[in-house]
């Protein structure tokens, strides 16, 4: 589902991602830390198709980032601590209107399903402007399943959410992976990160320096990477 | 048929956002207007002076409310990253940027059909059987004034301190597009023969084109990273 070989990407001389090569499975649930600066966000950019790799190639879905990136977007649901949301839309415009950019058939059936799962269907109506942090964020993660994407992208999701919300988007992933959708999250949070994924991904200026199953990793072994460089 | 609804519902958003704060069209207005109301002040009423200078006065209402309006436009965009968001949907580039630049063209122009009565009122016009040339010279000095300013204001939009830099980029280039609108309105209320005018409309129809399929082609790689 995500393949990545020897993937770079440097900003002038920065070099921000130094060589990854990696590959998860459908349905794979993993969880990508590092410190700030490390390189988690400028993958899941690349992995995106919202920047190009400087060298190296990327496969998401089996589609080619750099040269497929339209067929990438298609099959890519990503959240991150932004929501992509527009305040002055209600919760239902907003899925609306994003239902038809991805071409959703049954938009209103399925944006219907998501509001009542993602507990907003009170609210839909209602602005954006007017939600919490966590009504919205909820309002993403809905947004980013909308178009069923088969490559979930999570970009620190849990960012500023009380712990139902923390909970209920927790649950969600889960069953999201469970029904075959590979999940890649970015996360600052190692105790959350070996509790919910089940593979660890670190990274260290720009290289993966610990790629297991979560429950091979402790915690004291994540630490010593999460010093800025 | 999908890029076409992709394309309504674009703008259809950009509508409806707009229809509901109303914070582009109210700040553009009251900046055209209030130039319209000051310069009406400076000259005599109905002297010639006052007539020779309107096309001028009437171009730097709307081009600079122009200006605000496109930086307001793709400020709100970049709130909540929506511009990461709309990136993200599987929607060509450079039907994004047409949107984008029919939005900002019905923006400006409804500032324009609000401004230019009361312009003709207060500088005392005659327009008489002129009005549908009048019609395409601002629907193609806005035009192209809209199309450059869509892309400055995507690059602006990354940048420090993005209310000044975009008229620093925008003013220069659209100076051929600026003049022969200005031109060709000073002509027309002039009351010149169209063959004096079709030079000046040739000019700003070869920037309108020229310039929409640059910005067409660069702005994907303008919305990338």
């Amino acid at each position: 589902m995500i393949l990545t070989r020897d993937l770079r990407k440097s900003f002038g001389q920065v070099q921000a991602l130094a060589g990854l090569s990696f590959a998860m499975a459908e349905g794979e649930l993993a969880a990508l830390l590092g410190a700030n600066g490390a390189g988690k966000s400028t993958l899941l950019h690349l992995l995106s198709g919202l920047s190009r790799p400087s060298f190296g190639s990327a496969e998401v879905a089996g589609f080619d980032v750099r040269r497929q990136p339209q067929e990438v977007r298609r099959r890519i649901g990503v959240v991150s601590h932004q929501t992509f949301l527009y305040e002055d839309l209600s919760a239902e415009e907003n899925l609306h209107f994003y239902g038809r950019m991805y071409g959703v058939a049954g938009l209103q059936k399925r944006s219907d399903e998501l509001l009542a799962m993602m507990e907003l269907w009170p609210r839909r109506t209602d602005l954006v402007r007017t939600f919490s942090r966590g009504m919205q964020q909820r309002l993403a993660l809905a947004r980013a399943m909308l178009h069923q994407p088969t490559v979930l992208l999570l970009d620190e999701p849990f960012t500023g959410l009380d712990l139902h919300a923390i909970d209920l988007l927790t649950r969600f992933i889960e069953e999201a992976s469970a029904g075959r959708v590979t999940v890649l999250m970015t996360l600052h949070d190692p105790d959350y990160a070996l509790a919910h994924s089940r593979r660890l991904f670190v990274l260290h200026q720009g290289r993966l320096v610990i790629d297991q199953p979560s429950e091979q990793v402790r915690k004291g072994d994540i630490l010593p990477f999460f010093r800025e460089k | 048929m999908q890029t076409l609804t992709q394309f309504y519902t674009i703008l259809h958003k950009d509508l409806l956002q707009e229809l509901r704060s109303k914070e582009i069209i109210t700040a553009m207005l009251v900046f055209s207007l209030t130039v319209v109301v000051i310069f009406n002040f400076v000259f005599d009423p109905g002297s010639a002076e006052m007539r020779t200078t309107a096309p001028g006065i009437l171009w730097v209402a709307f081009i600079f409310a122009g200006n605000l309006g496109l930086s307001r436009a793709f400020a709100r965009e970049q709130e909540n990253s929506m511009m990461q968001g709309l990136l993200l949907c599987p929607v060509d580039r450079s039907l994004l940027f047409t949107a984008k630049v029919i939005g900002n063209i019905l923006f400006i122009g409804l500032v324009e059909i609000i401004t230019l009565p009361v312009m003709i009122i207060f500088f005392d016009l005659a327009i008489g059987r002129a009005w549908p040339l009048l019609l395409a010279i601002l629907f193609l000095g806005t035009a192209g004034f809209a199309t450059v300013g869509t892309i400055f204001s995507a690059i602006s939009a990354n940048t420090r301190s993005r209310e000044v830099m975009l008229p620093i980029m925008l003013f220069p280039v659209t100076v051929p597009i600026i003049l022969a609108a200005i031109k060709s309105t000073s002509y027309l209320l002039a009351g010149r023969e169209t063959a004096d005018i079709w030079p000046w409309l040739r000019l700003l129809i070869g920037f309108d084109v020229l310039y929409f399929f640059v910005c067409f082609l660069l702005y994907e790689y303008v919305v990338e990273e």
